[in-house]
């Protein structure tokens, strides 16, 4: 293919990816965030103990984690036409990645936080936090370069799974490669997708950790 | 003013705290009862599993105790409302072993810390602040990161923030258990200055017996989750009564099965004996060469308490001889690892 041609469908493909990757990595957050911080406070040994519920929305969680993306999607394809009006499509397409992604990232969460000291916790109790200020004041800025390296992570995850939206007739970079470049046999539209997809990965890991470095104060 | 003298700042009655263990229920707590008064500093000592965590972190309920009552000022901690027991953790500062500073604060931040959840202005809190840390002598560390401080600066930092908010007690679980002698010594004294300056009460855990030497004014010894012993440090310290008192005073042995590996005799000094050189008799009257393996000795109030060992020596009579000397001389002789 020439470049005249392969350039700007390379470029869509980018903004498609983009465009599936971001929302949807914002809105995993938006549930997931929420529930890895439930999973947390509410142990046996925690600030908020409620140890049936834990074990309750734990076993949930797991269970959807545990559904493969390209199962998940098509068991939606209900919801979706229901929540975003068709059940194909690149736009469509988020709302499974949403469901796929939050449980992912309730579990990244709940790591991270749960690597914040007890006794720090404990600490902040003593001074007369209340559990939100535990919470928030506390818990969350301890582990924030944790969370921002979960976070790369998450984000790398659901870009990966965006590749399987040519499933349901969805772009990006993904797509390109399985239908433009295996498909239709065109080596080197195949090999640019996956170049770009590579490059993209790196540069949300790269800047990840050097975030997560200059804001980690543990060390030193 | 003379009535609120007589309440105790802190009382505690009857504490019990269970915990569900493999084989049935542990006992941390078996029904503690003791009074802190105002402005003093009061120890609480025993040996690692006697319970005194579990009690220090019950008077400020960090950890809720299964039966007994709890006092501060009259009021009891247990029953009070959320509201409430906030603002009494408030008035109850607490320090710790491990310090547990906030990593990702500066030092300046984290002694703000209680301010911010009192409301203070950003004015004030950076006044209050400056004058905190000028009390335990960071000024200069006020941007430092708890990780680029050392362990005393670490707890000094703890200090100025458990007292940013203006408690009137200070509890300190083993504040100076990980330091070393030095930096332990330059944490009591301004723990003894903050106790005598600001007028703070200070409850001390500790299992560290020259803690409470050097600023406690009153201590309870812990054993086994009961109080083995109580009363001003002076008289506890001269008249021990409690075999868990001795066996922190260094009076008995703490491990008193420790074998040496060969044949040898045990020698107990339960302080009936006087101060007399017995050990240099024994060679200079008998003639006998004594290998001693090892000593632990202490003397307090001119009786000498401990134990020593040292090697039976290879002939039956030269034996024989020792041990009726020593036994002689009121010391407990028990041979160990006998032939």
């Amino acid at each position: 293919m020439s470049m005249d041609k392969m350039l700007p469908l390379l470029w869509q493909g980018l903004v498609d990816t983009l465009y599936m990757t971001i929302p949807a990595t914002f809105f995993a957050y938006l549930i997931g965030m929420p529930l890895g911080i439930l999973l947390v406070v509410t142990r046996k040994d925690h600030i908020m103990p409620a140890p049936r519920f834990n074990t309750v929305v734990g076993a949930l969680t797991n269970f959807l984690r545990s559904i493969p993306f390209i199962i998940l999607l098509a068991l939606l394809f209900p919801v979706t036409r229901a929540i975003m009006g068709r059940a194909t499509g690149t736009k469509a397409i988020i709302f499974p990645l949403i469901i796929s992604a939050f449980p992912y990232v309730a579990r990244m969460i709940e790591n991270s936080l749960l690597e914040v000291d007890r006794g720090i916790i404990e600490a902040a109790q003593s001074m007369g936090s209340s559990n939100a200020e535990v919470i928030f004041k506390v818990m969350l800025p301890e582990a924030l370069p944790s969370l921002l390296n979960g976070g790369a992570i998450c984000m790398v995850t659901i870009l990966g799974y965006t590749a399987m939206a040519s499933a349901a007739g969805g772009g990006g970079l993904g797509a390109i490669a399985i239908t433009k470049g295996i498909n239709l046999r065109r080596e080197d539209v195949m090999y640019a997708a996956s170049i770009l997809l590579v490059i993209l990965v790196q540069i949300i890991t790269v800047s990840g950790t050097l975030t997560t470095n200059r804001l980690d104060h543990r060390q030193r | 003013m003379e009535e609120q003298r007589k309440v105790p700042v802190i009382a505690i009655r009857e504490l019990k705290k269970t915990y569900p263990g493999a084989d049935g229920e542990v006992k941390a707590l078996d029904g503690v009862t003791l009074e802190v008064r105002e402005g003093e500093v009061y120890g609480i000592v025993g040996m690692s599993g006697a319970g005194k965590s579990t009690l220090i972190r019950c008077i400020n309920r960090l950890d809720t105790p299964t039966a007994g009552d709890i006092l501060y000022r009259g009021h009891s901690v247990l029953t009070m409302g959320n509201k409430q027991l906030l603002a009494t953790r408030r008035k109850m500062g607490m320090i710790f072993q491990q310090f547990n500073l906030f990593m990702q604060r500066t030092v300046g931040r984290n002694v703000r810390y209680p301010l911010e959840l009192a409301g203070v202005s950003n004015e004030q809190a950076e006044e209050r602040v400056a004058e905190l840390l000028k009390i335990v002598d960071l000024e200069d560390k006020i941007n430092a990161y708890p990780a680029q401080l050392s362990g005393g600066q670490k707890q000094r930092v703890a200090i100025a923030r458990a007292l940013a908010s203006n408690p009137d007690v200070l509890l300190c679980d083993e504040a100076t258990s990980a330091l070393d002698p030095m930096t332990t010594q330059s944490i009591l004294s301004l723990l003894q200055d903050i106790n005598m300056r600001l007028g703070i009460t200070i409850v001390i855990i500790t299992h560290e017996m020259a803690v409470i030497r050097q600023i406690c004014t009153r201590v309870a010894i812990l054993d086994d989750g009961k109080v083995a012993e109580e009363g001003p440090v002076n008289e506890v310290f001269v008249h021990t009564k409690s075999q868990a008192g001795k066996r922190l005073f260094g009076i008995l042995p703490e491990s008193p099965d420790e074998d040496p590996g060969i044949p040898a005799l045990r020698i107990v000094f339960d302080g009936a004996s006087r101060e007399k050189p017995i050990i240099a008799n024994l060679i200079k009257q008998h003639g006998v060469l004594v290998n001693i393996l090892s000593a632990n000795m202490k003397h307090i109030g001119g009786k000498t308490y401990g134990q020593l060992l040292i090697e039976t020596p290879k002939d039956e009579e030269e034996k024989q001889l020792v041990t009726r000397y020593l036994t002689e001389q009121g010391l407990t002789v028990k041979e160990v690892n006998a032939q």
